[in-house]
């Protein structure tokens, strides 16, 4: 392990399946970080041997859960930590299977980045296609596509720039802003960790330098001013007797100290008195810090409201357009009332309309068929029993996104990304 | 770059919502509150996100009555100076009422026992949500808790059907009898933890520190010597200078030796640990999903 100063904090996502060697690749980034303890890889060859495996399958690593370890198969998402001198990571370990778009989805929901592998030997195949899809509606700011394997192709350059060609073609139609490619073979570790030297054809950085360098200050939204307020602190104590703060996770835009803030839904405006943490004032507020906020006039604010700019608001309405995930096992029900999280709001919605349902290998729209399962990805329109304050989520993936929970269950049956 | 936090920066601001959640999501919420320092870190979270309030949790401490002496000096010092309620669930006083059976032979342990005195304890005072100090990194099953995670009315944990959990929009929603435990520092490391430690000044109990102490070598790790250990033939009760890296009963915790009395050596030799941190601890050596186990029962 590494004396670890302060760094910054990566998250990215990985799907994959058995065979395309993800788990190779993380088990390769974590033992090359060295973030793998003694006693843990000791427990996993142990476990290794049980299965009568000659090698060490550092699968085990990451599926953590009985029937995952017994069936060989990533089911839910699972987090992975490492770290280097340049940065910390939090990976999420999602299934690439089509029955497990859920998982996926949920695992790419806080992610800064995607990591999606595709073989070398089979170029882009249906899954490949899945997954970018999928960091494209979540807006997963960066996508790198690994072309692994490469060792089995000899190292080949044309056969990486036919990969490369293909999937540019297939990525113009999707909303990706960053897009990168690294050939490699996370068997051997060529440029994982270190640039390789069986392809000097390559001039960019290995994946583990892209990882750790890749800018991410720009992931946030610094323009739009939204803070969605998650509870009031009063303490009423001798100390603090009139104080009364909002407390609440800054969600896009920078406050300051003396802005001029209008409260919504009623629109009451003020000044920001003071920005405080229990460390002290600050003179900035961004995202995603938590923080809390007083105004200077005594206004009526309660949870699921937001403060934000005068000049600069949120739509504010009842009827929604968004893209939606299914995420439940049965459809869902017609005509059923839904409650709806979005920020610190709630309020209760109908499914109104199913506009189209998305083929997620091809991206296809299908107008005929609008009947919703588990996993699939439509676009709906929504309408709920009052306003909410929306921003598109291409703009603010935290004032963009929902859930929708069955009031019946209190499962969460839904995602949704705000259009 | 100026508009960026540093890693411990951001991991606190998740934390700090995820407790600012539970505030506003649940009626009764507590902290599992072990004296151990991840529990110690989100009691100091929880003071930081509701300042200049109180902390609106109380506190529940599972006594196995197999302590370690000093953790439940710290434990009553902590909750005088922050002004919370403490609810103390006793395991002696669920075998007294025959609600578990004390288990016997020379690796017995009352950890599983705790199970049982969590549930009654989170029934009897009407708990609707435990916060845990639990982190992903600890333990392959912990890898795959949600920050909320869900209980039925027997406490129990369905890790193959967890709900999916989407940004940073939790679900507390549940019926009458079932709870949530949630773990606002999961995507903390043990590192993370100690660093966070040394760079807030948080006061820890001694045994995180060097001291020398009347051990016994078992398992391949030292095991405090108490009234509570039974010797196994052959074993024998040496003093050596030990420090722990996790704080669980006396019984099942085996310290390591070190002469790292300060935080900055403690946390140099965290840095330079081969193994986890849980590598010492007995109750995770019974089988390979052993954690996971006990955590569907309704364990921590």
């Amino acid at each position: 392990m590494h004396n670890q100063q302060q760094t910054e904090l990566l998250r990215f996502t990985t799907a994959g399946s058995v065979d395309d060697g993800k788990s190779t690749l993380i088990g390769r980034l974590l033992y090359d970080s060295k973030s793998i303890f003694e006693d843990q890889l000791e427990a996993v060859k142990l476990s290794s041997r049980k299965k009568g495996l000659e090698h060490v399958e550092l699968a085990l690593l990451t599926d953590g859960l009985r029937d995952e370890r017994e069936q060989g198969i990533t089911i839910d998402v699972a987090y992975r930590y490492f770290a280097t001198p340049r940065r910390k990571f939090i990976i999420a370990d999602t299934p690439g299977h089509i029955q497990y778009t859920r998982n996926m989805v949920t695992g790419a929901t806080t992610a800064n980045l995607a990591l999606i592998l595709v073989d070398a030997r089979h170029g882009m195949i249906e899954q490949t296609c899945r997954h970018s899809i999928i960091a494209s509606l979540l807006q997963i700011p960066h996508l790198i596509l690994c072309v692994n394997k490469m060792d089995l192709v000899d190292y080949s350059e044309e056969v990486y720039d036919q990969v490369v060609r293909n999937f540019r073609s297939f990525a113009s139609k999707l909303d990706i802003k960053d897009l990168r490619f690294i050939p490699i073979s996370a068997l051997h570790g060529d440029n994982v960790v270190s640039k390789s030297k069986n392809m000097p054809w390559y001039e960019g950085p290995s994946l583990l330098y892209t990882l750790e360098t890749i800018h991410i200050g720009s992931d946030h939204n610094f323009i739009d001013c939204r803070f969605p307020v998650q509870t009031v602190i009063r303490p009423h104590s001798v100390d603090y007797p009139d104080y009364r703060g909002y407390a609440g996770r800054v969600s896009g835009g920078i406050f300051k100290p003396g802005d001029e803030v209008m409260v919504l839904p009623s629109g009451f405006q003020s000044k920001i008195q003071s920005i405080d943490t229990c460390d002290g004032a600050v003179s900035e507020a961004f995202p995603p810090m938590s923080v809390t906020i007083r105004l200077e006039d005594d206004i009526d604010v309660s949870r699921g409201d937001m403060i934000v700019r005068v000049n600069n608001r949120p739509q504010l309405t009842q009827d929604i357009d968004f893209m939606m995930c299914w995420l439940h096992h049965l459809p869902p029900r017609p005509r059923a009332k839904y409650i709806v999280r979005h920020t610190t709001n709630e309020a209760k919605a109908i499914i109104k309309e199913v506009q189209y349902k998305m083929d997620i290998n091809t991206l296809h729209r299908n107008t005929q068929d609008k009947n919703l399962g588990m996993n699939d990805i439509a676009r709906v329109r929504m309408r709920t029993t009052h306003p909410l304050l929306i921003d598109p989520y291409r703009k603010n993936r935290n004032t963009g996104s929902l859930i929708l929970i069955d009031e019946a269950t209190n499962e969460t049956v839904a995602a949704g990304m705000i259009i | 770059m100026k508009y960026s936090l540093k890693h411990l920066e951001e991991l606190e601001a998740e934390a700090i919502y995820v407790l600012r959640e539970v505030y506003a999501q649940f009626e009764n919420p507590v902290i599992l509150f072990s004296g151990g320092k991840d529990s110690i870190t989100v009691t100091h979270l929880a003071k930081k996100a509701f300042w200049p309030a109180k902390i609106p949790f109380s506190l529940l401490h599972v006594d196995t009555g197999h302590n370690f002496p000093e953790a439940i000096e710290f434990r009553d010092r902590l909750v005088e100076s922050l002004g919370a309620r403490l609810i103390v669930g006793s395991v002696q006083q669920s075998i007294d009422e025959g609600r578990v059976l004390e288990e016997k032979g020379l690796n017995a342990s009352r950890n599983i026992l705790q199970t049982t005195t969590l549930l009654d304890t989170i029934e009897k005072h009407q708990i609707d949500c435990a916060i845990g100090g639990g982190r992903r990194d600890e333990e392959k099953a912990r890898a795959k808790e949600r920050f909320f995670s869900h209980r039925d009315e027997f406490g129990q944990w369905d890790p193959k059907n967890q709900r999916p959990e989407l940004w940073n929009l939790f679900n507390g929603k549940k019926n009458m009898g079932e709870h949530f435990r949630v773990f606002p520092i999961s995507n903390w490391t043990e590192m993370d933890v100690w660093e966070y430690i040394m760079d807030q000044e948080i006061e820890i109990p001694s045994i995180y520190f060097a001291h020398e102490r009347e051990v016994v070598k078992r398992q391949n790790s030292w095991l405090p010597y108490s009234e509570f250990l039974q010797l196994k033939p052959g074993e024998e009760v040496m003093r050596k200078t030990v420090r722990f890296r996790t704080l669980g009963d006396i019984t099942i915790t085996g310290g390591i030796e070190s002469n790292a009395t300060t935080l900055e050596q403690v946390v140099a030799e965290v840095a330079a640990a081969r193994e986890t941190e849980r590598g010492n601890r007995a109750d995770d050596k019974r089988s390979e999903t052993a954690m996971e186990d006990r955590k569907k029962e309704g364990y921590f």
